[in-house]
């Protein structure tokens, strides 16, 4: 008997394309999941409207629940749950922050730019950091450079 | 609910994200500093991302796909504000436009989030949040470039007074503004440009660069009913030059 438990830990296998340490479940863009008999919904939703990784996401998880011998599988992609940056779990803001990414500020935080301006370096976690540009090499990130480390980082931008 | 008003309004607004959208990805390889490179490219992707989105709603209300939409339109058949689709220019001139345009987009989805369309309210949440970077950036430079040297400062003052007649276009108000209103789908252009003048005076009070008199200033109109630039039609013929090559093409 299938349940929603045993979907969501498969789901766990699919990975975000841009950060192969990031589930698509710890990233907060699966919002739902139901089952009826054999048919799995699935909802999601994109980071960013832009963003270009979504087909391949769908894909993605079409081919790894198949794998487990799920293959009625709808998807659909919505925006009544909005996904924003507070949605990455504590093993997702961990993960990032392990690959060499900052986990994005409660953007609670996020009412000006000073929250950008010095971000915590996830090499050194010191925060004598400096703000080099709130667009980088995807959408959803930021370029950072730790003063400390002498080096640059990205951070997941707090949406 | 009207559904032509409805469709007119996401018309314009995706039409609008799309050649600007457009426009921005001209700098890319292009900016005047790597950063700036990245940031005008950025905003492309999240300006085309957005019509995208805008036009598979459109879509769901019995539009033809978003592909067809885009390409394969001529320019009497955008919608979109000659403002986004003024060339390039220098970068005081597209800092300038990106500030003019951001700072009224920004409102625009605001004010759609509280639409009686749920669809539309849902998504206007969303890209209201992600423009919040560019109206960002857009005031970050402006501030900077608007107080810093006598050159910075007479550029971006005479790309503000060339830009603002166009500026104004943007709010010439639809054949269904009275509808959209009262059906509480969209608070309308008077509401929007009313806020829009507010945001603009805030930010240039804070530069020493001067806004010119309102009310001498004549709205460059027309895009909204199609009628373009002369600008406009060579900007799709490059965008959908591929596409029109084969436009059963798999991708």
């Amino acid at each position: 008997m299938l349940t929603r438990e045993q979907v969501y830990t498969w789901l766990e296998e699919v990975k975000d394309p841009e950060i192969p340490v990031l589930s698509l479940v710890d990233l907060g863009v699966i919002t739902d999941v139901q089952i009826t008999a054999n048919d799995v919904f699935i909802e999601m939703t994109p980071t960013f409207v832009g963003c270009p990784a979504l087909d391949f996401m769908k894909q993605d998880i079409h081919e790894t629940l198949s794998r487990h011998g799920v293959d009625r599988v709808t998807i659909e992609v919505t925006f009544r749950k909005a996904w924003n940056s507070d949605l990455i779990t504590e093993k997702g803001k961990a993960a990032l922050k392990k690959f060499g990414l900052a986990p994005p500020p409660s953007r609670e935080l996020f009412t000006e730019l000073d929250v950008l301006e010095h971000a915590a370096c996830p090499r050194c976690n010191g925060t004598d950091t400096e703000l080099r540009n709130t667009f980088g090499p995807t959408l959803c990130r930021s370029i950072h450079y730790c003063n400390t480390c002498r080096e640059a980082f990205e951070q997941f931008k707090p949406l | 609910m009207n559904e032509t008003a409805l469709k007119e309004l996401l018309y314009k607004i995706a039409d609008d994200q799309l050649i600007l959208g457009h426009r921005n990805s001209e700098w890319t390889g292009f900016g005047p500093l790597l950063e700036e490179d990245i940031a005008f490219s950025s905003m492309a992707q999240d300006k085309v991302g957005q019509s995208y989105a805008l036009y598979q709603m459109l879509q769901t209300l019995s539009e033809k796909d978003p592909d067809t939409v885009a390409f394969m339109r001529n320019s009497d058949q955008f919608h979109n504000s000659i403002l986004v689709e003024l060339p390039n220019g220098e970068y005081d001139f597209s800092l300038i436009r990106h500030f003019l345009y951001d700072t009224a987009e920004a409102i625009r989805f605001e004010m759609l989030s509280e639409s009686s369309y749920q669809p539309l309210a849902d998504i206007s949440k969303k890209i209201r949040a992600e423009l919040r970077y560019h109206t960002l950036h857009a005031n970050t430079w402006v501030k900077q470039l608007g107080s810093a040297t006598e050159e910075s400062i007479s550029r971006l003052q005479r790309s503000l007074d060339l830009a603002m007649p166009y500026a104004l276009g943007m709010f010439e108000e639809s054949p269904y503004e009275k509808e959209l209103i009262s059906s509480k789908i969209f608070g309308g252009e008077k509401e929007l440009k009313d806020r829009w003048v507010k945001k603009v005076e805030t930010i240039i009070a804070q530069t020493q660069l001067n806004l010119p008199d309102w009310k001498t200033l004549q709205p460059v109109t027309g895009g909204r009913a199609g009628k373009h630039s002369e600008y406009l039609q060579p900007l799709l013929d490059e965008m959908s030059e591929v596409f029109k090559i084969d436009p059963t093409a798999e991708w």
